[in-house]
């Protein structure tokens, strides 16, 4: 660990809740009704950090294998769940494609970054896996749910179109390709937007620490092409991968479109 | 022979009750028929008793719960769905157009893989035009733009230019005027006479034309058991 940052304190934290101080009065002035959120969302990412904080202190001083890998399957199944509660609809089955979804390709994809790429030595350095695995569970349980969703919504709203296709003769992957390929499109946008101003209207917050922590900035930018790469390919998969498990329930193998299997869930 | 043979088929409805259980209602059960070559057969029943339903599950768009449908001798099951229902198409009540003009949703259908050994036809489809009274300019119209009863004419066409052997027409002229429904029941009598082994089955809200138009009945009525 280099010491070319400087540790803060608990006063220092203390002093950046006035930040956020400042936005609670602008609501209560403006009447705009967000204090109570911005009080609660504050306190859960306080509370929600200093907690991870400590577990990863925990974590890196026990350097255990077993415990790294459950730790990973927590937090994967964490993101397998989380992103099917983010979308409107639901059928049965549609948790376990999730997390299958979720797991195989986050794992592939960071065990072939972790190990083939940077070649971490050992291989469950938490280090280094602990922190890229989030980074690419994060993005891709965003890309999960948003294919997820566009695509249940996609076959309820073109339950007729699909069904007039099929009627024609059309195969169920003919009758329901548009509505496939909208749902990975759907799922790729943000990682690719992002990807595309990259350093250019963002600084990525992986780079961003590493600066801060005192890496080099082209240090920091060749750690950043390998996980931006990373988070791509990994949506990716899971998107599709989520996408065709979720075509496979709606769509019979005779070729219906099973479209009782869906339903709405109200959200509060 | 008959085309098409239902055998003791039955379908259920769930209906999501106010509970969380769901109750399930049988719409229709023990039902058998034959359509034989030839016929137009008429279903006939209240609102609600599943004449569409009926009409889809021999489209095999809907699953069936108990029984048979069988095809030319042969169980559904047993047959490549995609190549049986290019040869028994089901009309919906409320026909979608694709993206793009009338005429490329008359291409469409081509892309189809199913459908991948035959070409469109302009002279067919111009011949289909006219029997309906549509200038040739019709093909070039925005196909999302028409009104309920020129999709319904775009449908049938849509149908019609693959030269399949059995329709299920699902209330196909519920849109239209009396002239052209009179055009578009000529068209299935003329379609229906070019091959001794075509058959069809109609569901209308008009009791008259399925008196018109059909020379069998089906009687559906609400199932008691």
């Amino acid at each position: 660990m280099s010491d070319n940052y400087l540790s803060l304190s608990y006063g220092q934290l203390g002093a950046s809740v006035l930040l956020i101080i400042i936005n609670v009065a602008l609501s209560i002035q403006l009447r705009l009704g967000l204090e109570r959120s911005l009080a609660i969302a504050s306190l859960r990412c306080v509370v929600q950090l200093l907690l991870v904080g400590y577990i990863l202190e925990w974590l890196f001083a026990l350097d255990n294998p077993w415990v790294v890998l459950a730790i990973a399957l927590l937090m994967a199944a964490i993101a397998g769940i989380s992103a099917v509660n983010r979308t409107s609809r639901r059928f049965a089955g549609i948790y376990w494609r999730s997390l299958l979804s979720v797991l195989v390709s986050a794992f592939l994809i960071t065990n072939l970054s972790v190990i083939g790429i940077i070649q971490v030595q050992p291989w469950y350095n938490p280090q280094y896996l602990i922190p890229l695995l989030g980074m690419i569970l994060g993005n891709t349980l965003n890309g999960i749910s948003l294919g997820l969703d566009r695509f249940m919504e996609g076959v309820v709203s073109n339950r007729n179109g699909i069904e007039t296709l099929l009627a024609l003769g059309a195969t169920r992957w003919e009758a329901s390709h548009k509505q496939i390929q909208t749902a990975v499109r759907t799922g790729m946008i943000p990682i690719i937007n992002s990807m595309m101003v990259m350093g250019v209207v963002s600084l990525p917050g992986m780079m961003t620490g590493q600066i801060l922590a005192g890496a080099s900035p082209l240090d920091a930018v060749r750690y950043q092409i390998i996980i931006v790469f990373a988070i791509a390919s990994a949506s990716a998969l899971g998107t599709l991968g989520v996408v065709i498990l979720a075509w496979g329930a709606l769509f019979s193998p005779s070729h219906q479109l099973l479209s009782d299997r869906l339903h709405h869930i109200t959200k509060n | 022979m008959a085309i098409i043979e239902g055998i003791k088929i039955g379908c259920q409805k769930i209906q999501p009750s106010l509970s969380s259980e769901e109750a399930a209602r049988w719409l229709w059960r023990d039902l058998s028929f034959n359509l034989e070559p030839g016929i137009q057969l008429g279903l006939v029943g209240a609102t609600g008793t599943g004449k569409s339903l009926l009409l889809r599950a021999i489209a095999c768009l809907d699953p069936l719960d108990e029984g048979e449908i069988r095809y030319l001798d042969r169980p559904l099951s047993a047959w490549n769905l995609p190549l049986y229902r290019s040869q028994v198409i089901y009309l919906h009540q409320r026909p979608i157009m694709f993206e793009g003009s009338v005429e490329a949703n008359l291409k469409a259908v081509y892309q189809l893989a199913i459908n991948s050994h035959r070409r469109y036809d302009p002279h067919q489809v111009r011949d289909l035009l006219e029997t309906f009274d549509r200038h040739p300019d019709f093909l070039y119209q925005p196909a999302t733009n028409l009104s309920g009863g020129e999709s319904q004419l775009v449908a049938i066409i849509r149908a019609l230019q693959l030269e399949p052997m059995v329709l299920l027409l699902d209330e196909c002229t519920a849109s239209l005027d009396p002239e052209t429904t009179h055009k578009v029941e000529e068209a299935i009598a003329f379609w229906l006479s070019a091959n001794p082994q075509r058959a069809c089955i109609w569901t209308s809200h008009d009791p008259q034309q399925i008196q018109r138009v059909t020379n069998q009945q089906l009687i559906l009525s609400p199932y008691v058991g």
